[in-house]
């Protein structure tokens, strides 16, 4: 399981990082705002999953979310938007576009981990 | 203060004697923990203070109030998801088929907490099997502790409780956002009864049910008390029921009543030898 972590704050790009290895998934890159991540998957090749952040410079987790969903080459990659974004409209307006889930901050090492579980991504 | 052994001995035996629940003296500090909150509620200095007056002219009042405060109340929506998968895949669509359209279908949660077991069997229910109709599936939520029901019935969770293992579709879809916490329409509630019920209490008959989702309680009771709940959510079970149990939980107190069956990633308990 290959992921990538999307947060323009330092320590929670290192906090999803250690609790997405704890579950089992090799991180193989991080970006700090959207435009930053859609240079970085180019590179990268398609991982299994991104964690993206809402509210982030220059591109944000809902453009990012817009920006894969409309390139097929990235059917496969399940987004989860990680955010301080709690508003109804928020959630509704995120799976609209195309994230897959939806964990709001702050969150729990577990509740990520049961988020997971629901895309298919278990511990091993 | 410290708390006495005599006052530690007490609430492990009301505890036990209540709800079945064996607390060693390895679990003094979670008594400490558990009390110490209470009698910051109740405006006492200290747990000796709790036991004191539960001890005396406050029993009554006090003895469930410690016994609540002991039990262990975590749950999240869709627990382990693969005992619902399994709901959604086979063991509703077999039972509905194996049953009258006027017979329903009886889901029973037991040691449901706060609701989100029963609740994520009905929101399963309502997404799944949208065209059945009204009271084709019964589903009881039941508790030992009062008040954690009355939260149960107001269906209203925190964000922590509703970030864990909710699928954001079916929030979006069956809550709404009421302040800062999140709030279950009542389509969703009205499908779930809860009850306050003891499986430790000898008297009490268990309700008669299709499926039990007994998950993660048998765990705090010693082998005895497991074998006497298991023998009787036996005798509840419909023979061609289903027993779900959780991960760490087995049978093995009552090797010849259940045989384990897997279904998909999820195993499950079945009556064995149904008369």
């Amino acid at each position: 399981m290959r992921a990538i972590v999307i947060d323009d704050s330092r320590a929670m790009r290192a906090i999803l990082r250690k609790q997405l290895v704890s579950v089992g998934f090799d991180v193989i890159g991080e970006a700090v705002h959207g435009a930053d991540a859609l240079a970085r998957l180019k590179e990268l090749g398609v991982p299994d999953l991104a964690l993206v952040d809402w509210n982030m410079p220059e591109m944000n987790g809902l453009e990012f979310v817009v920006a894969v969903r409309s390139n097929h080459d990235y059917d496969s990659m399940r987004l989860v938007m990680v955010t301080t974004e709690t508003e109804f409209d928020q959630v509704t307006l995120a799976l609209a576009a195309g994230a897959n889930e939806y964990l709001m901050k702050p969150f729990t090492a577990d509740a990520l981990r049961e988020k997971l579980a629901l895309l298919g991504f278990e511990a091993h | 203060m410290i708390t006495s052994s005599a006052s530690l001995d007490y609430v492990r035996e009301l505890v036990y004697q209540r709800a079945g629940i064996v607390l060693g003296v390895d679990k003094n500090y979670l008594i400490e923990a558990r009390l110490a909150t209470l009698a910051r509620e109740l405006k006492l200095a200290s747990v000796e203070e709790v036991v004191t007056a539960a001890r005396g002219e406050q029993a009554r009042k006090l003895n469930p109030r410690i016994v609540e405060a002991l039990t262990t109340n975590e749950t999240t929506f869709f627990r382990d998801v693969h005992p619902f998968n399994a709901l959604r895949d086979h063991v509703i669509p077999g039972l509905l088929a194996a049953r009258s359209a006027t017979e329903p279908l009886r889901i029973w949660s037991a040691a449901c907490s706060t609701g989100q077991e029963p609740y994520s069997i009905a929101m399963l229910l309502k997404t799944h099997f949208p065209s059945l109709p009204s009271g084709r599936v019964k589903i009881l939520g039941t508790d030992v502790a009062e008040s954690i029901l009355a939260r149960a019935r107001e269906a209203r969770y925190r964000q922590l409780e509703i970030n864990r293992g909710l699928p954001a579709a079916l929030m979006v879809k069956f809550f709404e956002r009421d302040g800062t916490d999140w709030t279950l329409e009542s389509g969703i509630r009205s499908m779930v009864e809860f009850n306050q019920f003891n499986l430790v209490t000898p008297s009490t008959p268990f309700p008669q049910a299709d499926i039990v989702f007994l998950r993660n309680v048998l765990i705090y009771f010693d082998e005895a008390t497991r074998g006497g709940v298991l023998r009787r959510v036996r005798a509840a079970l419909a023979p061609d029921g289903y027993l779900f149990l959780g991960c760490a939980e087995t049978t093995a107190s009552v090797p010849d009543m259940f045989e384990r069956v897997h279904i998909g990633s999820t195993v499950c308990h079945r009556p064995r030898n149904p008369a």
